[in-house]
């Protein structure tokens, strides 16, 4: 019974990280189109503001992951989407190679500065019981956050002026601009809401994982596939896929080695293409968002 | 700009036979100029060109963007270190490390064409596959991962791999520069296997299967096996560039599946120029060195100058560099238009 | 590529051997999308020789009964004929090497390729290399192309485009030319001259041809068959069509008044 109940929990726990690392690229891939080889860098970022705020700047921690590396990773984002990203809407296999060099030097910048290594942030709150089992209070609230976030994310997109106009432009920018829209200004931001979510995930996954310059590589595979995997739909495809996927490794890994879930995650993707080339989204939820 | 164009013929001629003499004068000359380091080096080099090669092969000219061609690299290196380790003569490893790759491909491509998926659904499978090998590589360092004689040693990789022999005697391995006319050796093969290739009917067909599939499916042309086989003669270039790879330092280890370097061979064709032979060459020993280079400088932080250098490159090289050089070449060169339509001044330049 | 060839020679024997075969036939061809039918069972027979138009409103179904027929569209429901032997399940490379070409309704050719490499590449499928280089030849002067043969197809006009995709279907000399809206985006002389080239195809290759221009469907046309809501409508001559009062009101009429 305690081992179902953390099993449960365990799962619950790798759908949450899964799909939290995944929604910014949800909307800088899935909704903009834009191949951002530098998604795992922009969650390194948002891991690093969380660590510094909290531990050289003595920052409450809370306040740290859930305002400040959004924000920090944000304006980052502006400014990378100002000055590099804009020159290659539309092309999309040239923004491959953009944003490789993009993560590459954003790899650089942090270990000039921090150096390879740095103290990590430890969770916050206690742990609590399940049985024989200590289960650490922190996953069971970043459940709950991921829940609130894409409820979040689903009513800007939805019932919001900025979150309609977005996915205007993004289907059809010729049209919107006619409209009076500055698509730029939309793609700017689209971008920033993208790059800020994703720094939001870095700094929540944080205190529960390693925190180096490089570790943006672990990410960058696992989220592009499930974000694909959950075709067109890009939010709801993203939370559906990360569902799967999640389950997937997470009972795998805890059968097996987590090594077996990673392969097990990859080989359902490959499968699940398979019969669904379009993705999820593409056959299933179809006009979902 | 057409790969096929006319336009270009005179380049292309010109261009073929210079690397040609570049590659010859290489081979001969490399062991002469080269101390025994940077020999170890160059063939490496050599044999990440013959990567390049396949990649540009098949995503320039086959339209098929892999994401995944180092999974192919990677297993023509491991299946050389296995079979070698248990046969001990290099002559079956060798032509193995060629045509298990080059199956690996056909199957994979089987699963990918025949099924009719997307081309997005290319690219994510060899990631997703590529990854599946590395993660199950990095697991194997138990003992109760052997093949035959050899064990796979999991993330510490296999070392002191036997290199190749003379066809017949175990005993008598290639010396370093043995192994550098070889590596040498199946580069021109390679490169002028795939020009002759891309002037015969089927090279053509390739092309025109990139430029439109449905057109040339009404013209007759079965484009899932010609997409097979474009994809198949890639894998098993990439299992041959990643044979020669581990006779550099008798030394593989899972790396060879990891992102980064899958990234890479798709970075060296862009940056040298999609749809040409020579630029993913170029591309790839370009930002070889320069990852060599800066690797050297102990003070400097590899990854910022690297990376720099790469988004610097995108917003100003954005055709990669051989196409841009021919476009250069053709405004400042007009003689060397191929239609003829150089002005006067040209001509004289010429003569 | 020899199988091919024997294939198409072996296909030729049998159908003039059997000339009361229809070079085409369908039966019950159904192509659903979601809820709606594209194509309504339709049950189409032409002989070999014959020349005959489709018309009928946007949306009728023409290009989806092509695309059906051509296996660019998994139909729904029945079966498709090509003299006497069922090709229903055939793949589409498969069906364009028993011998139907067909030219699609935006053109559809290889643009970054030259207008001489666009049809030697369909020639080679047939032909030799030297000969191929022939046929490319004759393709490129029957077509009036020879003056464009070394330039990039993606930079002509809309009008040579549809030349040069009619030339690639012509090199492979098919038994059967489908047609979809061949003078779309043609200047008038184009049309006209389009006109006698489809008359002379006609008179070795049976050809079925989309049209909306009614000017051209009459220069050229026999028997023609009227698609209605994915539907045959009727089938008829031009003369007693232009009689028919509901054929006005559904799409003659239409045009008319426009």
């Amino acid at each position: 019974m305690d081992t179902a109940a953390l099993l449960i929990i365990e799962v619950l726990n790798g759908i949450a990280s899964l799909a939290l690392a995944c929604a910014g690229l949800a909307i800088i891939f899935g909704m903009m189109r834009v191949i951002n080889f530098a998604h795992g860098e922009f969650m390194m970022l948002g891991a690093y503001t969380t660590v510094v705020c909290t531990k050289t700047l003595g920052i409450n921690i809370w306040i740290s992951m859930l305002i400040i590396s959004p924000i920090v990773v944000g304006i980052i984002g502006i400014i990378v989407e100002r000055t590099f990203i804009r020159f290659f809407y539309g092309r999309m296999i040239d923004t491959l190679i953009a944003t490789w060099g993009l993560s590459l030097l954003l790899i650089g910048i942090v270990t000039a500065i921090f150096g390879n290594i740095i103290e990590g942030v430890s969770a916050p709150m206690g742990s609590f019981e399940v049985g024989i089992y200590n289960v650490a209070q922190y996953r069971m609230v970043l459940i709950g956050i991921v829940i609130l976030l894409f409820i979040g994310i689903f009513l800007v997109l939805t019932r919001t002026k900025l979150g309609l106009i977005a996915r205007g432009t993004m289907q059809n920018p010729a049209q919107a601009s006619v409209l009076g829209i500055s698509t730029q200004r939309v793609y700017m931001v689209t971008f920033a809401l993208g790059a800020a979510l994703t720094g939001l995930a870095g700094g929540l996954l944080a205190p529960i994982s390693q925190v180096i310059p490089t570790a943006g590589a672990a990410y960058v595979a696992q989220t592009f596939i499930t974000v694909i995997t959950g075709g067109t739909g890009a939010v709801t495809g993203t939370l559906v896929a990360s569902g799967v996927f999640g389950t997937v490794r997470q009972l795998l890994s805890y059968e097996f080695t987590p090594v077996l879930g990673g392969v097990g995650l990859l080989i359902v993707a490959v499968v699940l293409l398979r019969l669904l080339p379009q993705g999820i989204t593409g056959k299933i939820f179809r006009r979902s968002l | 700009m057409t790969v096929l164009g006319v336009n270009l013929r005179n380049w292309e001629t010109w261009g073929t036979i210079l690397v040609g003499i570049a590659m010859v004068v290489l081979l001969f000359a490399g062991p002469h100029i080269f101390d025994l380091f940077l020999l170890f080096k160059v063939t490496l080099f050599v044999a990440m060109a013959i990567l390049a090669l396949s990649m540009g092969f098949i995503w320039g000219y086959g339209g098929i963007l892999c994401f995944g061609q180092s999974a192919f690299y990677g297993l023509g290196a491991y299946t050389y270190a296995i079979a070698v380790g248990n046969i001990g003569e290099s002559t079956a490893p060798f032509l193995l490390a060629i045509v298990v790759p080059g199956a690996f491909a056909a199957l994979l491509g089987y699963f990918v064409f025949y099924g009719r998926l997307s081309d997005v659904y290319l690219a994510v499978v060899t990631l997703a596959v590529t990854l599946i090998l590395y993660n199950f590589m990095r697991s194997t360092a138990g003992e109760e991962y052997v093949i035959g004689a050899q064990r796979l040693m999991g993330f510490n990789g296999i070392s002191s791999i036997q290199p190749i022999n003379w066809p017949g005697d175990g005993s008598a391995w290639l010396l370093p520069d043995e192994i550098f006319h070889l590596a040498m050796f199946c580069l021109i093969a390679c490169y002028f296997g795939l020009k002759l290739l891309n002037r015969s009917h089927f090279g053509r067909v390739a092309v025109a299967i990139r430029e439109n599939e449905l057109r040339a499916e009404l013209l007759g042309y079965d484009v899932r096996l010609h997409k097979l086989q474009t994809f198949t003669i890639g894998g098993a270039m990439a299992g041959l560039a990643g044979c020669l790879g581990v006779n550099f330092n008798s030394f593989v280890n899972p790396d060879v599946f990891a992102l980064n370097f899958a990234a890479e061979i798709i970075m060296w064709t862009l940056i040298g120029g999609l749809g040409t032979l020579v630029g993913p060459m170029i591309g790839c020993i370009g930002l070889l060195m320069l990852k060599f280079e800066i690797g050297q400088q102990q003070i400097t932080n590899t990854y910022l100058i690297f990376g720099g250098i790469i988004m610097l490159f995108v917003l100003l090289v954005p055709a990669g560099l051989l196409p841009t050089a021919r476009q250069l070449g053709e405004r400042y060169l007009p003689m060397l238009r191929a239609d003829g339509a150089g002005d006067g001044r040209g001509r004289e330049a010429a003569q | 590529m020899t199988d091919a060839a024997t294939e198409t020679t072996s296909g030729t024997a049998t159908g003039q051997t059997a000339g009361a075969v229809p070079i085409l036939e369908t039966h019950g061809l159904t192509m659903r999308f979601g809820g709606v039918v594209a194509v309504d069972d339709v049950d189409f027979s032409m002989a070999e020789g014959e020349l005959r138009c489709l018309i009928g409103p946007n949306g009728a179904g023409k290009s989806t009964f092509f695309k059906c027929l051509t296996h660019q569209y998994k139909a729904s429901a029945g079966r498709v004929r090509f003299r006497g032997t069922d090709i229903t399940g055939s793949h589409t490379y498969q069906i364009a090497r028993r011998g139907i070409g067909i030219k699609t309704q935006v053109p559809s050719v290889f643009d970054g390729l030259s207008v001489h490499e666009n049809i030697w590449v369909a020639a080679r499928r047939h032909h030799g290399r030297r000969e191929a280089n022939r046929i490319v030849d004759e393709i490129l002067e029957r077509l009036r192309l020879e003056g464009h043969a070394r330039r990039v197809v993606g930079q002509l006009a809309h009008g040579e485009r549809q030349r040069v995709e009619l030339g690639t279907v012509l090199t492979g000399e098919p038994e059967l030319i489908l047609l979809d809206e061949p003078t779309a985006g043609m200047t008038h002389e184009e049309v006209n001259q389009t006109t006698d080239l489809i008359r002379e195809i006609n008179r070795t290759t049976s050809l079925i041809v989309v049209e909306h221009d009614m000017q051209f469907i009459k220069a050229i046309a026999e028997r023609v068959t009227v698609f209605h809501q994915g539907a045959i409508l009727i089938e008829d001559t031009m003369a007693n069509l232009e009689k028919n009062q509901q054929v006005r009101d559904i799409y003659l009429g239409k045009q008319h008044a426009a």
